[in-house]
């Protein structure tokens, strides 16, 4: 079977357990986000499928060869560092030529494969610069180069855009995307930042302690989150505690979210609405009496905050549809029960 | 981080006591040796001022020609000897757990507490026939009976190489320390063996720390006079026995300074040379 599986895996460092018992399928050609706070082990899964740390237990199969125990040189992926490593001793062509050089391809070969390379990262005629004289952005593009000169099964990428600047991470994430769907080359990244993982990834792994929290498509992840974590990891979100009235009646904070079903035997739960599904009313039935905290107006968006119920509920609206609101006005907000999603405990 | 540049004179305050030092216990010392370097001998007292070459020209002789060439040839072949052992060797020190490091690290500042002598008498005896390390090699039957290894040029380099490994791994430690690791791990990703991978990226990665350690270590060991002589024939003494020779035994006061500073040129002109080879091979 083609692409990547990872069995049960595990990694200890003494009595922690860094990744706890993973299991992940990987297709063919796919683009996969760990996504997680640090320390969550997500690294450390990268590295065991790079071969760089030995896992504990558990087996990592690639188009089905078990490499668990196959060393990294043999395993025939590209990886980007979180430092980029490039070599200081060598040239940007150098660099790139390094796998080709290794493999005792001739001088001919590995010139044009790098011209090839400069050309495909947008860097031509870059090949004898040293690479202290290259911008941050450049670096990058020589270190994704230098991963991808062999062509490898895997791309595996450490936090590769976290030594760029804002304006140019989200460039080059866009660019990073483009030119995985051009190889169709299985890659991982992982990275703390979940706009990173929206823009690029076919699948999401949220990871946290160890585990895998939830593995889904982007947008499934963002509209219906696992649990808290999850839901607060990925964008902003407002949590809310549910709970049934003796009605039968499904209510947050007071007010009736019809159609919204409550874990059969439980009488409180946690939702997760996130802020653009929020609308507000006048006070009254059926809304969630609030007051105006606070409204944020960023130009792109409006950020309104409502104090209810003891916990603030933020709620974001486009200028046009910009709620008319000041601060202390006392208003009713309104949950699309379609846009309630009910976590797990 | 940017310093301001210094601007009154006050700022230059903290150098006074150290150039002071300097002045006192170095220049005013070598200018006295280049000086009596050019007195004449006085047989039968110590010497005259004057200013000849005489001390330059006797030393224009085969002999001390081929002495000379020895000293910096066993310099070379120390400096080269530790860098060859110490630089791997401090390598994987570095991949060890902190207390493993420690251990070792305060082993080998305890080594620099011998002195010369010492190493050099203890060293005698591991190679001498009656108690040394070649009774232990008859024990295990890989030889026959046991023999003096001294004295012997190889004796010479190993004591000379044991007295400066400690200082060769200090040097090296700190740089070995703050390598980026990733950068192994880089080459290992590309297809490269760790061997390989230390060899064509850790190595040439340190390139200046290593010339910087040969040329420390040649310095170190060019002003060794005792353990050529505790452990080596006269043929493996070196021109810092003979200066020593001729200053104190001798009373040639004048011929010693001059193959002194003879000496000082030398290892200058050596140095100048592998610092002009590296900065030429960094600039392609």
């Amino acid at each position: 079977m083609p692409g990547l599986s990872i069995n049960s895996i595990t990694k200890r460092f003494g009595d922690f357990a860094a990744v706890d018992d993973i299991s992940l399928s990987v297709p063919d050609g796919k683009f996969v986000c760990l996504l997680g706070p640090s320390g969550c082990g997500k690294t450390t899964l990268l590295r065991m499928i790079a071969g760089l740390e030995e896992p504990t237990g558990g087996a990592i199969v690639l188009d089905g060869d078990d490499i668990t125990r196959v060393p990294t040189h043999k395993r025939n992926l590209g990886m980007v560092f979180q430092s980029l490593a490039l070599f200081p001793h060598l040239t940007v062509g150098e660099n790139i030529a390094y796998a080709l050089r290794i493999r005792g391809a001739s001088k001919e070969e590995q010139r044009k494969r790098v011209d090839e390379l400069l050309a495909m990262i947008h860097l031509p005629d870059f090949a004898n610069r040293p690479v202290a004289k290259l911008s941050g952005g450049q670096r990058q593009r020589v270190a994704i180069a230098r991963a991808l000169a062999l062509s490898p099964k895997l791309f595996l990428l450490d936090e590769p855009l976290s030594a760029l600047d804002a304006k140019l991470r989200e460039a080059m994430q866009v660019e990073l995307r483009q030119l995985q769907q051009r190889l169709g080359i299985t890659t991982i990244v992982v990275t703390h930042d979940q706009r990173e993982a929206m823009t690029m990834a076919d699948l999401v792994v949220v990871m946290g302690k160890g585990k895998i929290l939830q593995a889904a498509s982007p947008i499934e992840i963002y509209r219906k989150p696992a649990d808290a974590f999850v839901a607060d990891f990925i964008g902003i979100t407002n949590l809310l505690p549910a709970e049934t009235d003796k009605a039968g009646r499904t209510t947050v904070l007071g007010a009736a979210v019809p159609g919204v079903a409550l874990p059969s035997g439980s009488a409180k739960a946690t939702i997760s609405i996130r802020p653009e599904d929020i609308h507000f009313s006048k006070p009254g039935a059926g809304a969630i009496p609030g007051t105006v905290s606070f409204v944020r107006d960023l130009g792109g968006t409006v950020e309104t905050f409502v104090e209810a119920g003891g916990t603030t509920i933020v709620a974001v609206a486009t200028p046009r549809e910009r709620p008319n609101v000041s601060v202390g006005q006392a208003i009713g907000v309104v949950l699309p029960p379609e846009s309630c999603v009910v976590l797990q405990p | 981080m940017r310093r301001e540049p210094p601007r009154a004179l006050a700022d230059y305050a903290p150098l006074f006591f150290p150039a002071l030092m300097l002045i006192v216990f170095f220049v005013v010392p070598f200018s006295i040796m280049i000086a009596v370097s050019f007195f004449k001998r006085n047989p039968a007292g110590f010497y005259t001022p004057d200013f000849v070459f005489d001390n330059y020209a006797r030393f224009l002789t085969t002999f001390f020609g081929s002495v000379l060439g020895f000293s910096l040839l066993l310099a070379i072949l120390v400096a080269v000897c530790c860098v060859v052992i110490a630089f791997p060797f401090t390598y994987l020190l570095t991949k060890r757990s902190r207390a493993v490091q420690t251990v070792w690290l305060v082993g080998l500042l305890s080594v620099l507490s011998l002195s010369e002598v010492i190493i050099g008498f203890a060293w005698s005896t591991l190679f001498s026939r009656t108690a040394g390390i070649t009774n232990l090699f008859v024990a295990i039957g890989l030889m026959k009976e046991p023999v003096a290894l001294l004295p012997s040029f190889w004796a010479v380099l190993t004591g000379m190489v044991y007295q400066a490994l400690p200082y060769t791994i200090l040097v090296l430690y700190p740089a070995l320390v703050r390598l980026d690791p990733t950068l192994l791990e880089a080459a290992r990703t590309l297809g490269a063996s760790p061997v390989r991978a230390f060899f064509n990226v850790v190595t040439p990665a340190l390139r200046n720390t290593i010339v910087a350690t040969l040329i420390m270590v040649f310095v170190f060991a060019l002003g060794s006079y005792l353990l050529p002589q505790i452990l080596g024939r006269p043929s493996n003494w070196t021109l810092s026995v003979l200066i020593t020779d001729q200053a104190i035994y001798q009373s040639n006061m004048p011929f010693a300074a001059a193959m002194a500073v003879f000496l000082v040129l030398i290892s200058l002109a050596l140095v100048g040379l592998t610092l002009l080879a590296g900065r030429k091979e960094s600039a392609l």
